[in-house]
């Protein structure tokens, strides 16, 4: 005769209820750990994107993406010369906000060389740029569909290709243009100032500009060694791609990611509180009929596995809701949630060890309660 | 009833038991001697405070005495210590309590309530069952076996904390005012069925009471006043003892 379910199945309602609260918790807990892998995804995607080894920028700087940088638009070639380099691509990055149906849409767009390194990867739907302007290939979440056409700047573009799961550090849906396009986007003055600019007899400043230059090296070659060579000139940087992967962790994203680390601790924190007073609540209203079966003669142990069963009963269920509901809903957040099996086990394996340690608690209390608190009214 | 030679199955010698030392001293049992014989429905009798309870408990290896001797069922258990270490097996051993509210198990039907004692006790869970529903039909409720007690009239479920009490075949009874719930015809009828298990089991029975209703139910009455045994006065049964 199992006491804990029998206890359980009396008071069923009661119980669901309370594993539907624990479930909220553990599924917010979940979520945080999921917001928090997504992050870290999110923030590699786009520097994985390009599948490269090397990323020469500025001299001095770690960018693109955690400092900016600028070096000239020849500086692909003179990389591509680099012996073991077997290709490079220049390529630009810069967030702009516009707007698109009646709806702000704030995009981090990407320039890159039609047919070299940097481009958007497999297409979900459409096909690739084909013609050096006013074309884009955008990241599904931004809603645009193939066909539409898109203001950027004082231009109008069509969007011919979407591809998936493409977002920066930010959250921001990836969209692709053209070097050309980008650059004219990003270096070039509105009219009114370059007309100016002509007026006071300043020199015509080249818009030849990118951020960065990506090299896929000979899997003969050690990218560090290209990346000493292209540091022997002065005006250039250069890091490997895990050079590149451990800034965007931890730099670029470092604040937001310890942010969540903290937060997502608070909440286990405050849910192990939960538990346990939990716990230690439905002990106190048990206290007469414990009290009476130590006085029948029942041992600790008996009484120690009432408590604990229906403490690991109740993290089992409320991990279980709280899993099913994360996984039901967690594409529906704006930015992606990445559950992953190994966190749910282990997160799975912290409840039952939270739930343990909790009744501890509630253990304590009815191993004290005195026999004799049975008898009388 | 021939008591004259048999043993006691309770026997408390001069047992004193304290609270407190010094000022704060409390002295809630003094040198308390009192026998009690197989088929014997005995009552403990006194003001609130004279230490009934205080004695019932540690008849039941509940309280420890501060001083004394204490032999249930020929085997003596206290004697200025306790001389078992697992107390709580030989309440389940040895003695049965029957409560003031039943304390019936809310989350268990009536059958459980009754296997729950012999499960403890190591018997098999279709034994339980069996001996538990032979219990409930002997005390006349087997008609209520799968009700919750909350489903129970107070004198159903006064029964089945009986039925409970006799599980184990135990050969004391303790009773911590076993009637206080329940109205006179039922108090009757409840002290009725103590004394048919005091009979048929050869058990010894002893009773917490303040209830004047069934006081010539008893056979023998022991009065505490100021934890002190005051007289071994006796009820209706006084010409069948010799003690």
């Amino acid at each position: 005769m199992n006491l804990a379910v029998r206890d359980i199945r009396h008071n069923l309602g009661r119980f669901l209820l309370t594993c539907l609260g624990l479930a909220l918790l553990l599924g917010v807990v979940l979520s945080m750990i999921g917001i928090y892998r997504g992050l870290v995804f999110e923030a590699l995607t786009l520097v994985r994107a390009p599948a490269i080894d090397l990323w020469v920028v500025e001299a001095d700087t770690r960018g693109p993406f955690a400092e900016a940088s600028r070096i000239p638009g020849d500086t692909r070639e003179a990389v591509a010369r680099i012996s073991g380099v077997l290709e490079a691509g220049s390529i630009t990055y810069q967030s702009i906000e516009t707007m698109h149906a009646d709806r702000k849409l704030r995009l981090y767009l990407i320039g890159y060389e039609l047919g070299r390194l940097g481009g958007p990867g497999n297409l979900a739907e459409g096909r690739p740029i084909a013609r050096s302007r006013f074309e884009i290939i955008a990241d599904r979440s931004t809603g645009l569909r193939v066909g539409e056409r898109l203001r950027l700047g004082r231009d109008a573009f069509e969007v011919v290709g979407l591809t998936a799961g493409q977002v920066s550090s930010g959250g921001d849906p990836v969209v692709f243009v053209t070097l050309r396009d980008s650059q004219k986007l990003q270096f070039d003055l509105a009219p009114p100032a370059a007309r100016k600019e002509l007026a006071r007899g300043a020199a015509a400043l080249s818009s030849d500009i990118v951020n960065t230059v990506v090299a896929r090296v000979s899997p003969n070659v050690s990218p560090a060694t290209v990346a000493e060579a292209v540091r022997r000139w002065k005006h250039l940087s250069a890091l490997t791609q895990d050079e590149q992967e451990t800034i965007l962790s931890r730099s670029v994203i470092e604040r937001a990611r310890r942010q969540i680390g903290l937060f997502t601790s608070l909440l286990l924190t405050v849910s192990t509180v939960i538990i346990a007073l939990i716990i230690y609540t439905l002990t106190i209203d048990k206290m007469r009929e414990i009290a009476t079966l130590k006085l029948i003669g029942a041992p600790d142990r008996t009484i120690i596995g009432l408590i604990v069963q229906q403490a690991l009963a109740m993290g089992v269920i409320g991990f279980a809701f709280g899993t099913t509901l994360i996984v039901s809903i967690k594409d529906y957040f704006p930015r992606r949630v990445l559950l992953q099996p190994e966190d749910a086990l282990a997160l799975g394996i912290v409840v039952l060890i939270v739930c343990v340690l909790a009744s501890g608690l509630g253990v304590r209390a009815a191993l004290k309660v005195d026999p004799a608190a049975a008898l009388g009214g | 009833m021939a008591i004259a030679n048999e043993q006691p199955l309770v026997q408390v010698e001069d047992v004193s038991k304290h609270f407190g030392e010094g000022q704060t001293r409390v002295d809630a049992l003094r040198h308390v001697t009192i026998d009690v014989y197989p088929g014997q429905v005995v009552a403990l009798l006194g003001p609130s405070g004279s230490g009934k309870t205080t004695l019932l408990n540690v008849i039941g290896c509940i309280l420890e005495p501060s001083s004394g001797r204490l032999s249930l069922d020929g085997e003596i258990v206290y004697d200025g210590r306790w001389l078992k270490s697992d107390l709580r097996r030989l309440r389940l051993e040895k003695i049965g309590f029957i409560f003031q509210t039943h304390n019936l198990l809310p989350f268990l039907d009536n059958t459980e309530n009754v296997a729950v004692v012999l499960t403890l006790a190591g018997f098999d869970a279709v034994k339980a069952r069996n001996r538990a529903v032979e219990l409930l039909d002997y005390l006349e409720v087997g008609h209520r076996k799968h009700a919750m007690p909350a489903q129970l009239s107070g004198g159903e479920a006064q029964r089945v904390a009986i039925a409970r009490a006799l599980a184990n075949r135990p050969r004391i009874i303790l009773a911590d005012e076993p009637t206080a719930a329940l109205d006179s015809y039922r108090a009757g009828l409840v002290m009725d069925l103590l004394r048919k298990v005091a009979l048929d089991q050869n058990a010894a029975i002893i009773t917490v009471t303040h209830d004047e209703k069934i006081f010539d139910r008893f056979d023998r009455i022991f009065q505490l006043r100021d934890g002190a045994l005051e007289n071994k006065g006796t009820g209706q049964s006084k010409a069948l003892l010799t003690a």
